[in-house]
C-alpha cells in the first residue's frame, strides 16, 4: 500500500503530456517586465531607474521587510521604464521593463557546469544566501523561503520535507527537474537541512513518476539522511499540510503552520534554487516552467528567465492554438485564468496551459442535489455546500464557525460537484470577507 | 494573438460528473430488479413502471412549464428515478388510476411544491407509496403471486406477503413453526418468490444494484449496511431470546422493503444526511424503527415509515453531526 493522505482528495486526468521532453533552454526575449511583487508579503523596493544598464543577476529591487523578497535582473540591458504592467493576477502592478541587449551576467555567478557538493557554510550564512537570491516557494505559493527556514524561538523542527508529488494534471516542470538536476537538488536539500538543523529530510513523490522515483532512490543513497518515498497518486496530496499527513502522519493543526508539528515544506524547484544560490552564487532569476495544452504542436519544458513574456513560451512551444479560449498561468486545479499571453512569467509560474474552446467555459448549473460529493472529496473535512450556501446568504460569521479559514482553495469540491455550482467561488468570497471580519476584531 | 480569453476562478477542469449521470446509474442499478419482476409479474409490472414513469416525467414537466413557469428540468432524469421507485413500492395489480394519483402526489406534493429537486424533505415516492397506502388501503395491500399472474394486470391471482403471514398469524397466537410451511423458504424469498411490491421481492436484484451503485461511486455504504446490521442485530437478539415467537434476522433482511429501503429510498441524496457519521445515525434509525414497527407496530411491514420517520431527522442531523475536521484533534505546541 502506497502512502497518501487519509482524507478527501480526487483524481483529474493527468494529461502529463510533457512529462518525456526534456528542459531546454528558451532563447532570450527582446523585453522583459520584472514585476516587483512576485512574492507573498511587501512588494521590492525599486532600485533601477529608466536608463539604467543592468547585468544579469543585478539586484533591481530590494526586499521591503522580512516577509518580502529581492528582485534581480534576468537580462542585461537597459531599463526601459519602471512602470505598472498587467501580471496574471489581472492587476496592473509595478514591474520593471528592461530591453535585452547581449547576455552578461554578473562576474560574482559560477556558470561552470561542475556540480558542487561541498557544504562548508553555517545554517545563518546558508539563509543569509537564501534570503539575497530572493528565494520564494516555486511551488506556486511564493512565500519567502528564508522566513519559512527562520524557525521561531520554542519551535523546533525534526525533519525537512521535499515536495516533489506535482499533484497539479498538466505540470511536468517538477518531474523534468527531478529527472535532470538529482544531484543539484540533494545538495539543495542538505542545506536546507543544515539550515533548519534537523538530520532527515524526506521526498515525497507521488507514483506517476517511477523514473524519477528510481532514480532519486539510487542517487539519495550517497546523501546522508535523505531518503524518497512514493505515494498513491491523490489531489491535493501537494498542499504542505496533504503531504504531511501521507508522509509523518502528522495533522498540522487548524490555523497552524507545519513547524507546529516538527516540520518544514519545501518544493523540489526551491530546493535546486537554494543550490544555485548557495553553491553558484546565482540569485532566483529563471526557472522551469511546462508549457502545454492538449492542442499544443509541442508541449514543453522551458527554462525561462523571469519576465518573459508568456507569448514567447508558447510560440517557442508549436504557437498558440486557433481554437483557444483559455490560458491558465499554473496548474488546472488551483492556477489563474490570464486576461492577456502578455503577462510576464514569475518566480511562481510552474506552467502555462493553454485550454481548447471546448473546455474553456464551465458547464450550466444545476440545482444542488445534496449528493455529498464535495464533503467527501474536502481532504480539510469542511462542507462546501453548507459553506457556499452560507456565503451566499452573507452568514460569513457562520462561515467562520464552520472553520472556512482552514479551506486551501484545492478546487476538489467544485471539480466534483455533479450540479457544477461554484462552490469554491462563493467558499473564496466568504473566507476574504471573515478575513476582514477577523482582522477588524484584533484592531 | 486576441486578448479575448475565458477568465474565470480555478479549478479550471471538473469531473465530468453530472446529475443527470448519476440518475443515469440508478436506473441502470435498478434494472436487474425491474428484470425479475418482468419475470415473475410480467404484464401488471410492465403496465405499472411505465405508466408511474411517463406519469412523474409528464406532471414534472407540466408543473414546472405551466405553474412555475420555469425552464422543465425533466433531461435530469430524477423524475424517471422517482416513477422507477414509486412503481417498484406498490403491488403489480395496483389500478391505473391509483397509480397516476400517486404520482401526482409524489411530483406535485412531496416534490414541487417543497422546491423541486434538492429542497424536498422527504422521499416523494415513499411519500406517495404511504399516501396511496392510507386512501387505498384495499388495492395497496393486494399482493399478486408470482410467475401464477404473468398475463394478467387487474385480474391477477392475489397471496399474502410472508410478512402479513408473519402478523397475522403470530397475532392470532401461533408460532413460528406452527405457520413454518405457509412462508417460502430463505432461498426462495432471497430470489423473490413470495408476494410483494413489484419491485421488493428479489434481494438478490437488488444486491446486484448495490454493487453497481457503490462500483459507479453513486452511494456510499454506510447507510445500507448500517440498516442490514442493525436490523440483522435487532432481530437477531430478538429471534435468540423466543425463536417461537420472533422471525430469524435472514427472514427480516430478506422480506418487504429492507433490501428497496436499504439500498435505493435511505440512500436519496436530498433526503439524506451529508457524512458518513451522520449516515451512520440514520441507518441505525431507519433499522430500530423498522424491526419496532414489524414487531411491535399495526402494519406487517414498517421500512417506508422508517426512511420518512427518519427524514425528518435529516436537518437536524446535518446541523448537529459534523464531519472530522483536519487538523481538529491536535493542539498548537505554540
Amino acid at each position: 500500500m502506497l502512502k497518501t493522505f487519509a482524507k478527501g482528495g480526487v483524481h483529474p486526468p493527468e494529461n502529463k503530456l510533457s512529462a518525456n521532453r526534456p528542459i531546454e533552454t528558451l532563447p532570450l526575449p527582446a523585453r522583459v517586465s520584472i514585476p516587483v511583487s512576485q512574492h507573498i508579503g511587501a512588494p521590492a523596493t525599486i532600485l533601477v531607474a529608466k536608463g539604467d544598464k543592468v547585468k544579469v543577476g543585478q539586484l533591481i529591487a530590494q526586499s521591503a521587510g522580512f516577509v518580502s523578497a529581492n528582485i534581480h535582473s534576468s537580462v542585461s540591458g537597459t531599463v526601459e521604464s519602471v512602470d505598472v504592467v498587467l501580471d496574471s493576477s489581472g492587476y496592473k502592478r509595478p514591474a520593471i521593463t528592461i530591453v535585452v541587449e547581449g547576455d552578461e551576467w554578473d562576474s560574482s555567478i559560477d556558470r561552470t557546469p561542475d556540480i558542487k557538493t561541498e557544504i562548508n557554510l553555517s545554517a545563518q550564512e546558508i539563509i543569509k544566501k537564501i534570503t539575497d537570491a530572493g528565494i520564494v516557494g516555486m511551488g506556486g505559493a511564493t512565500f519567502p523561503s528564508h522566513v519559512k527556514l527562520s524557525v521561531p524561538t520554542g519551535k523546533k523542527a525534526d525533519v525537512l520535507i521535499i515536495n516533489g508529488v506535482e499533484c497539479e494534471p498538466y505540470l511536468t516542470s517538477d518531474h523534468r527537474l527531478m529527472l535532470e538536476k538529482g544531484h543539484e537538488l540533494m545538495v539543495g536539500i542538505q542545506m536546507l537541512m543544515r539550515a533548519l538543523n534537523v538530520d532527515r529530510a524526506m521526498i515525497g513523490v507521488e507514483n506517476n513518476k517511477p523514473d524519477a522515483i528510481k532514480y532519486l532512490t539510487e542517487i539519495s543513497s550517497s546523501y546522508k539522511g535523505i531518503s524518497v518515498h512514493a505515494l498513491k497518486v491523490k489531489y491535493p496530496q501537494g498542499g504542505e499540510k496533504q503531504l504531511i499527513k501521507a508522509l509523518i502522519n502528522r495533522e498540522v493543526p487548524s490555523g497552524g503552520l507545519p513547524i507546529d508539528v516538527g516540520a518544514v515544506v519545501h518544493n523540489v524547484g526551491t530546493a535546486f534554487a537554494v543550490y544555485e544560490a548557495v553553491q553558484k552564487n546565482k540569485p532566483l532569476f529563471e526557472r522551469v516552467v511546462t508549457v502545454t495544452g492538449k492542442n499544443l504542436a509541442k508541449p514543453s519544458n522551458f527554462l525561462v528567465r523571469i519576465g518573459t513574456p508568456v507569448s514567447e513560451l508558447i510560440s517557442a512551444a508549436g504557437g498558440i492554438p486557433t481554437d483557444t479560449a483559455k490560458v491558465v498561468n499554473g496548474g488546472p486545479m488551483m492556477g489563474k485564468a490570464v486576461v492577456d499571453v502578455n503577462v510576464p512569467v514569475t518566480k511562481g509560474t510552474s506552467g502555462v496551459i493553454v485550454f481548447p474552446a471546448t473546455e474553456s467555459k464551465r458547464k450550466t448549473e444545476s440545482v444542488c442535489i445534496r449528493c455529498a460529493k464535495c464533503v467527501s472529496v474536502c481532504p480539510m473535512g469542511l462542507e462546501p455546500y453548507l459553506l457556499t450556501r452560507m456565503s451566499q446568504r452573507m452568514m460569513f460569521e457562520n462561515m467562520e464557525h464552520e472553520r472556512v479559514l482552514d479551506c486551501i482553495e484545492c478546487g476538489s469540491c467544485s471539480f466534483t460537484c455533479p450540479a457544477n455550482l461554484p462552490l469554491l467561488d462563493y467558499i473564496r468570497l466568504g473566507k476574504s470577507e471573515v478575513n476582514k471580519i477577523v482582522r477588524a476584531r484584533k484592531n | 494573438m486576441d486578448n479575448k480569453f475565458v477568465v474565470s476562478l480555478s479549478p479550471h477542469v471538473h469531473s465530468g460528473e453530472s446529475t443527470s449521470r448519476l440518475m443515469f446509474n440508478v436506473v441502470l442499478a435498478l434494472t436487474p430488479a425491474f428484470a425479475v419482476s418482468l419475470y415473475y409479474f410480467g404484464l401488471g409490472a410492465l403496465v405499472v413502471t411505465l405508466l408511474a414513469v411517463l406519469s412523474c416525467v409528464l406532471f414534472e414537466y407540466l408543473i414546472q412549464k405551466f405553474i412555475l413557469k420555469v425552464t422543465p428540468t425533466i433531461t435530469d432524469g430524477s423524475a424517471i428515478v422517482t416513477g422507477l421507485l414509486l412503481a417498484f413500492n406498490v403491488p403489480s395489480n395496483l389500478p391505473w388510476y391509483i397509480v397516476v394519483v400517486g404520482s401526482l402526489f409524489a411530483i406535485g406534493v412531496a416534490k414541487m411544491s417543497f422546491g423541486g429537486l434538492g429542497s424536498n424533505p422527504f422521499n416523494p415516492a415513499l411519500a406517495a407509496r404511504v399516501f396511496m397506502l392510507i386512501s387505498f388501503p384495499v388495492q395497496m395491500t393486494s399482493w399478486p403471486l408470482p410467475i401464477e399472474s404473468r398475463l394478467k394486470y387487474i385480474d391477477a391471482v392475489t397471496g399474502p406477503t410472508p410478512l402479513s403471514i408473519l402478523k397475522e398469524e403470530l397475532k392470532k397466537g401461533e408460532t413460528i413453526s406452527q405457520i413454518s410451511d405457509q412462508i417460502p423458504t430463505h432461498m426462495q424469498m432471497f430470489m423473490g418468490l413470495m408476494g410483494g411490491s413489484l419491485g421488493e421481492i428479489a434481494a438478490f436484484a437488488l444486491l446486484i444494484g448495490f454493487v453497481w451503485l457503490l462500483y459507479k461511486k453513486v452511494i456510499t455504504w454506510h447507510i445500507p449496511i448500517t440498516i442490514f446490521t442493525t436490523i440483522f442485530v435487532f432481530t437477531g437478539i430478538l429471534w435468540l431470546i423466543n425463536p417461537e415467537k420472533n422471525a430469524d434476522p435472514i427472514f427480516h433482511l430478506v422480506t418487504g422493503g429492507v433490501m428497496i429501503g436499504a439500498i435505493f429510498m435511505a440512500t436519496d441524496y436530498v433526503t439524506s444526511p451529508m457524512h458518513p457519521k451522520g449516515m451512520i445515525i440514520f441507518g441505525l434509525g431507519i433499522g430500530l424503527l423498522t424491526v419496532i414497527i414489524r414487531v411491535w407496530g399495526a402494519y406487517p411491514e414498517g421500512v417506508s415509515f422508517a426512511i420518512l420517520i427518519m427524514n425528518a431527522f435529516v436537518p437536524l442531523i446535518n446541523r448537529y453531526v459534523k464531519p472530522k475536521r483536519f487538523g481538529e484533534e491536535v493542539k498548537r505546541n505554540g
